[in-house]
């Protein structure tokens, strides 16, 4: 089968004139000054020979940093910019989504701004005809269609400009960042749509800092970093690189943390899916060593979230109701399990502990791995809504009787 | 639908394409009518008050400096320079500030580029409409013989003239103006100069040497108003006076269209 958009080795270069504008002054041009700072000008690649395929039906999402390129890459695919070296073969009509409401003008109407701005969108009058009324429905602005937009709350505006565009049909659509707009009921609408896009087979390229958006709506998923492709592969996974990036998280440490009673030797967060989710057991392991027997060894970890709150301290034998235990000397290894449905989406740190009660700390807040859970695709979100303040708490329990 | 996006090579210009996108050219036209007229109290009227103020001071000048006007009731004589000018004028204002006030849309979606400078000159296309009414009433006012067949064809020919000249330098300075941010002050510096060198208020009959009546045409804005004027005249137009405007007009229009072309493709970048 032969890619709906094949990109093949797309670089893109700007010269950068340090903080100035890009626009000029005249006497800018005239002035000597300006004429040898120009001489000073920076190249800067914004990408960097990127090349990958796109099916029909596909949707991939693209994920990086702020400035590693994926809006030049996006604004490349939508034609808005030409690229410096390479080429891109397209087998279908191309919308992009860059932001929503382009071309919105406060002093037209509702009515008059959905036929303006679908039809800079590139539909045509007699389309825009015909789903007027679904636009209008969706957005929920039939009472003010026809006042003008200035006098629209800005989630109106938004909810209008989203309307129009999520009712464009061509076969590659590009977007970026739309999903965050709105309120959690119009959010659970957007989303939905996007679904039904994907579903009737167009290609979708979706950038976003939405992590959990992307994961929901595109099997596979494109890192970039610093104008280079870095990963090009199956949404979780990329994802699951792309957070250890940012977090600069581990998964796993081993060494020798300890004295010369005893030390940590390996520390392990891990499920059985390639990423963390809130729906699935997450499992954690630690290695130790003793090497003298020890009475009433502590060995266990606290977790902590992303807003340093302390969630919770588990120990090894926590419930055992021996009032004295010995560790014999010798190398251990320890599992927890977070049961499934437990932690709420986020980022995770585990400090480990290990010490003797009521004597010494050996090893600890030292080695600390982190993991970030998200949602699986809609479980546990029977009504998905991106980033809703319902499914961000500590917990995300499932505890219907 | 099958296409190739590369770094551009060659200037082409993609008349399929534009014909594809044919409705823009009216959605931008209409946005910026109903824009312009819509906060306005006086609405539509502007586009006729306009021309007929200029019309009312220049007369007072005119019969003060005893300016000719070859026979023409001096009003009528000065109003028919004046709508056409105020057309090509605001017809350069708008399209040359067209793409710059536009970049948030630029910026953010492809369609083709020409479309926003040509849209801009529509514009002013349909206040010389509005003004061209006016012009009508005024004929029947003063009781000028003229033939309405010639009114017609000969103005249509004077507009057509000067949305040629109108494209052509209005879309040079919306293109400059991207890069150059001064083009917005110039313009209208240019265009008030450019008025004097035009036979707007005056006769080309007032020139004394052949020669001067020549340079004044290669303005295809003299040979546009001459002609709109002729209708009204017993004398035959002079067609070689003509036709240096024209030829000027569409030299002005190529200038124009590939500098745009040249430069378009970076106005994502640098709007």
């Amino acid at each position: 089968m032969e890619p709906i958009l094949d990109i093949q080795k797309i670089s893109k270069k700007y010269k950068i004139r340090g903080f100035e504008p890009h626009y000029l002054m005249l006497r800018d041009v005239l002035s000597k000054k300006n004429r040898k700072r120009s001489k000073n000008k920076e190249e800067f690649w914004a990408l960097k020979d990127i090349t990958f395929k796109v099916f029909s039906g596909e949707s991939l999402g693209i994920i990086g940093k702020n400035g590693a390129g994926k809006s030049t890459l996006l604004k490349i695919l939508s034609k808005i910019t030409p690229p410096t070296k390479g080429r891109i073969i397209s087998r279908g009509r191309v919308a992009s989504l860059l932001e929503v409401g382009t071309g919105f003008h406060p002093e037209l109407t509702g009515r008059e701004n959905i036929f303006l701005n679908g039809s800079i969108l590139g539909l045509k009058k007699n389309e825009i005809k015909e789903k007027f009324d679904e636009i209008v429905d969706f957005a929920g602005v039939e009472k003010f269609i026809d006042m003008p937009l200035k006098h629209y709350s800005s989630g109106m505006q938004l909810r209008l400009a989203f309307a129009v565009a999520a009712h464009l049909e061509p076969e590659i659509l590009i977007i970026d960042e739309v999903l965050a707009v709105g309120d959690a009921e119009f959010q659970k609408k957007s989303l939905g749509k996007m679904k039904d896009v994907t579903k009737e087979g167009r290609t979708v390229l979706f950038v976003s800092h939405n992590l959990q958006a992307v994961n929901t709506l595109c099997k596979r998923s494109v890192l970039l970093e610093k104008g280079e492709i870095k990963l090009d592969g199956p949404s979780n996974e990329v994802i699951r690189a792309y957070n250890n990036e940012i977090i600069g998280a581990i998964h796993e440490w081993t060494g020798v943390n300890g004295d010369e009673h005893a030390a940590l030797l390996k520390t392990k967060v891990y499920s059985d899916a390639n990423v963390f989710y809130t729906n699935r057991d997450i499992y954690i392991e630690m290695e130790y060593e003793v090497y003298e027997n020890i009475t009433n060894l502590v060995v266990g970890f606290h977790i902590i979230n992303e807003f340093g709150c302390h969630i919770l301290y588990v120990l090894r034998d926590d419930y055992d109701t021996k009032i004295e235990s010995i560790t014999l000397k010798g190398k251990y290894k320890e599992r927890f399990k977070i049961p499934a449905n437990h932690l709420a989406k986020g980022t995770y740190t585990i400090a480990f502990d290990l010490g003797i009660h009521n004597v010494k700390k050996i090893a600890s807040d030292e080695s600390n791995l982190q993991f970030y859970v998200m949602n699986e695709d809609s479980y546990g979100c029977r009504f998905p809504v991106i980033d809703a303040p319902g499914y961000s708490g500590i917990f995300r329990p499932n505890w219907k009787i | 639908m099958f296409y190739v996006i590369e770094p551009t090579k060659k200037i082409k210009i993609n008349l399929r394409e534009l014909w594809q996108y044919r409705e823009l050219f009216y959605f931008f036209t209409w946005r910026d009518i109903k824009v312009k007229y819509k906060q306005a109290v006086l609405g539509v009227l502007w586009a006729i008050l306009q021309p007929l103020i200029g019309m009312l001071i220049f007369t007072f000048f005119g019969k003060v400096l005893k300016i000719p006007s070859d026979g023409i009731p001096y009003p009528v004589f000065a109003y028919s320079g004046l709508m056409l000018w105020t057309m090509f004028a605001s017809s350069i204002s708008n399209a040359g500030n067209s793409m710059v006030n536009n970049a948030h849309i630029i910026k953010k979606i492809y369609f083709p580029r020409l479309i926003i400078p040509t849209s801009a000159i529509f514009v002013a296309t349909f206040d010389f409409m509005m003004a061209f009414v006016v012009y009508i009433c005024l004929l029947l006012y003063f009781n000028v013989d003229f033939s309405v067949a010639k009114l017609l064809a000969f103005t249509f020919i004077s507009v057509i003239i000067i949305v040629v000249t109108s494209f052509g330098l209005g879309s040079f300075f919306s293109a400059l103006n991207v890069k150059y941010r001064d083009v917005k002050y110039i313009i209208p510096f240019f265009v008030q100069s450019l008025m004097f060198l035009t036979p707007v208020i005056y006769p080309t009959s007032v020139l004394k040497y052949d020669w001067a009546k020549y340079l004044i045409a290669i303005n295809p804005i003299s040979g546009a108003i001459d002609l709109s004027r002729n209708v009204l005249l017993s004398k035959s137009l002079n067609i070689e006076l003509l036709a240096v405007s024209c030829i000027s007009a569409i030299i002005l229009f190529f200038v124009g269209l590939l500098y745009f072309k040249r430069t378009e493709e970076f106005f994502a970048d640098i709007a």
